[in-house]
């Protein structure tokens, strides 16, 4: 897999091809939810807050087997450039579905049944790759909240701009215009990088490059879960 | 869980003697920490921390028509979310009541004050003029979220800057912006609730007084100490004799707190 | 990861210690002989039993725990109780001290009061909870304050060292749940806001290393 040098990067910021931003990410932001952190791929901010396991209300919508787990991403009106009116859109719902299966293999809330965990995730500052983002907050608060997990989830964006797969996606390379355009695909890994539990893609790819993508997202993702374990283990020390 | 009674019932016992359970005199706000720069999206944007109490604002603005009986006047719109993820005690969903109600008092206390030249808003005569949208989150629910919009709104206001205009297509040009400001004045608002209790009158709650609380009126007062918007909640009556304790704790408080958020205001907004 | 007091530190799927012989305990599991972490903690092995401590979270009700609840509904038998944990605790009118009619039970224990309990059984579907020892019943009076149920230890402290400490410093009555709800009640307001300033302060610090020294001497300073 060839990897290019940033002096004569493809990207516009300059990035190596297999470089993501810079990486920013905080556990215990608010208080008042059993778990939550934020967590930033250059300055696309999500945080997520974490309440539960708790007892599921009405009666109707537990499962006598095992936990619920229920997902929640919103988009700030003022987190892009043309305000979203408040509220939630088709996109926020898929999105918050999604995010749900992309967790949800990595629970073991089995042991608690006819209770619900509610993640709540918000962007607050969008520069694409915003639900991958979503998703290494809640996994985040999701530990920070003591909700037993076989491992952490981590999830990073592949794009391809023209023919070029590229770690990370920013806005200006999700809007790529030339040659063959922008290729999106949001992943994310469960059982320490080993499995796929998110996948999505807008664009066109083929094939081949979309085993070497899934290889990128997978090197890319083993990293970010070691900057997840540095960000809960800081907390234990505050 | 929500506070039990008898919590309330040693909220109650402790505002006799004067005392608070955070060691607070009945008048003194929280610490409070202001922040700007929350979304470089926004055209302006605000964190306010009241101790614990967390909330975002954000300032975004659009080209529109007028209103019809106000033809050369920027329009002015304020909306509020109460996030699940601020509070155990909040679901998703379309805004209820209380973020309704905030949002509204909010907004009066920033219209009525003229804080915002409307005029200078205006393009171009009955056709095109400027909009202003101002966006509050609540990030962690401790108590007394509408003072901290209040104030979170008023920074976002200040910082924020108005979007390039193209005059082609009579649009604003989303991610550019001028070196302008939003054109406002020296009336700037201070939003504050009183509560009470009993006869005791105190501010800045925590969430255990807030739902402790008999009675509220929210002021929001401008420059001159002038009184612009008022709304009283909360389903307890309030006595002359103590709505007299309220209005003069708010004047006491005006005096003492505006000058010095005014102050820490300019300083984060330069 | 070790932090400055020496402890491990461990996130869900991290690998703490490889070996036949450790077999896993609380908030972990054994995989092709690596014991795993299930949860964000810190380590504790003895005789080759491996646990986690939880340094946040839900708390999670035991068997024997002594908690405080709040009566959130009464049933024909019973009262429901919110003890924060994930599933709701059940006291039923047979666990009670002295007999009830079935009239007599929000007269008892009221919607909206609270009530320090002992966990009798925990079971799939809910914890079931017992007033009939002394020292258990309705609280009156005082205040309630919450830290997380994982600081509790610490402010109960080797055999209620921490916890004796406080009282007696401050002059209170006080009873710690194990679910993170602590009840201080004083002779006067300023005693009660007292042991509430050192509840906190202890919850603050837990993981500090001679704790119980450190607060000894935050009562003298406050004391001059």
């Amino acid at each position: 897999m060839a990897i290019k040098k940033s002096s004569d990067s493809i990207r516009p910021d300059g990035r190596k091809i297999d470089e993501c931003r810079e990486i920013k990410a905080k556990v215990g932001v608010i208080p008042n939810a059993d778990g939550s952190a934020m967590f930033a791929f250059g300055d696309t901010i999500a945080i997520a807050a974490v309440y539960g396991p708790k007892p599921l209300h009405p009666q109707h919508l537990q499962n006598p087997e095992k936990g619920v787990l229920r997902c929640n991403y919103n988009m700030l009106s003022f987190s892009v450039t043309e305000r979203i009116k408040p509220g939630s859109s088709r996109r926020s719902q898929e999105i918050s579905k999604v995010t749900e299966w992309a967790l949800y293999p990595a629970l073991m809330i089995d042991k608690y049944p006819n209770t619900v965990v509610d993640v709540h995730i918000s962007i607050l500052q969008a520069n694409a790759s915003t639900r991958v983002a979503g998703i290494n907050a809640a996994s985040l608060a999701l530990a920070h909240a003591g909700v037993p997990m076989k491992s952490l989830v981590a999830a990073v964006s592949i794009g391809k701009i023209d023919k070029t797969l590229i770690v990370d996606v920013s806005k200006d390379e999700e809007d790529w215009e030339e040659g063959e355009g922008a290729t999106d695909i949001p992943f994310a890994f469960v059982e320490d990088g080993e499995a796929i539990s998110l996948l999505q893609l807008d664009g066109k790819i083929m094939p081949e490059q979309l085993k070497e993508a899934a290889e990128m997202a997978q090197k890319a993702c083993k990293e970010i879960i070691e900057i997840q374990r540095k960000a809960l283990k800081e907390v234990v020390k505050e | 869980m929500e506070t039990s009674k008898l919590t309330k019932e040693r909220i109650k016992e402790y505002l006799k003697a004067g005392k608070r359970f955070d060691d607070r005199k009945l008048e003194d706000y929280r610490e409070i920490v202001i922040e700007t720069g929350i979304s470089n999206k926004a055209e302006g944007s605000a964190r306010v921390r009241f101790g614990k109490t967390e909330v975002i604002a954000g300032v975004k603005m659009d080209v529109m028509t007028p209103f019809s009986d106000h033809p050369d006047e920027g329009v002015l719109i304020t909306s509020a979310e109460l996030l699940p993820s601020s509070s155990s005690k909040y679901e998703s969903g379309p805004p209820k009541i209380e973020a309704i109600e905030m949002a509204r008092i909010v907004d009066r206390g920033v219209r009525e004050s003229k804080f915002i030249d409307v005029k200078k808003l205006c393009i171009k005569e009955g056709e095109k003029v400027w909009a202003i949208f101002i966006d509050l989150y609540s990030m962690n629910d401790d108590g007394n979220l509408l003072d901290a919009f209040a104030l979170a709104a008023l920074v976002a206001l200040k910082s924020a800057r108005i979007p390039k205009y193209d005059e082609k297509t009579g649009k604003a040009q989303y991610g550019e912006w001028t070196n302008n400001k939003i054109p406002l004045t020296k009336q700037m608002p201070l939003t504050m609730t009183i509560h009470k209790i009993g006869d005791k009158v105190f501010l800045d709650p925590s969430t255990e007084e807030e739902q402790t609380s008999e009675a509220r009126i929210t002021f929001s007062i401008s420059d001159a100490g002038m009184i612009n918007a008022m709304q009283k909640g909360n389903d307890t009556a309030i006595d002359i004799k103590d709505f007299n304790k309220i209005v003069d704790l708010v004047e006491k408080k005006w005096k003492d707190l505006y000058p010095k958020l005014g102050k820490l205001i300019e300083e984060k907004t330069k | 990861m070790t932090d400055d007091e020496g402890r491990k530190i461990v996130t869900p799927g991290e690998v703490i210690f490889t070996g036949d012989d450790y077999l896993p305990g609380e908030g972990t599991e054994k995989k092709d002989k690596k014991i795993i972490a299930l949860r964000l903690g810190i380590v504790e092995e003895s005789n080759n039993l491996v646990k986690i401590i939880p340094i946040s979270g839900v708390y999670i009700p035991r068997r024997g725990n002594v908690v405080i609840g709040k009566i959130e509904d009464i049933t024909f038998n019973g009262w429901i109780i919110n003890i924060d944990a994930p599933t709701s605790s059940f006291l039923s009118v047979m666990e009670c001290p002295r007999y009830l009619n079935k009239s007599d039970l929000s007269e008892f224990l009221d919607i909206g009061e609270l009530v320090v309990a002992k966990i009798d059984s925990v079971k799939r579907k809910g914890v079931d909870l017992t007033i009939k020892i002394k020292g258990l019943g309705k609280v009156e009076g005082g205040l309630i304050i919450k830290i997380n149920s994982s600081k509790v230890p610490r402010v109960i402290g080797k055999e209620g060292s921490m916890v004796n400490l406080i009282k007696k410093e401050t002059n209170c009555e006080m009873t710690v749940g194990q679910n993170g709800y602590v009840w201080i009640k004083g002779n006067s307001i300023e005693e009660e806001l007292f042991a509430k300033k050192a509840v906190m302060l202890v919850a603050e610090q837990a993981l500090l290393n001679g704790l119980t020294d450190k607060i000894k001497e935050w009562f003298d300073k406050e004391k001059k």
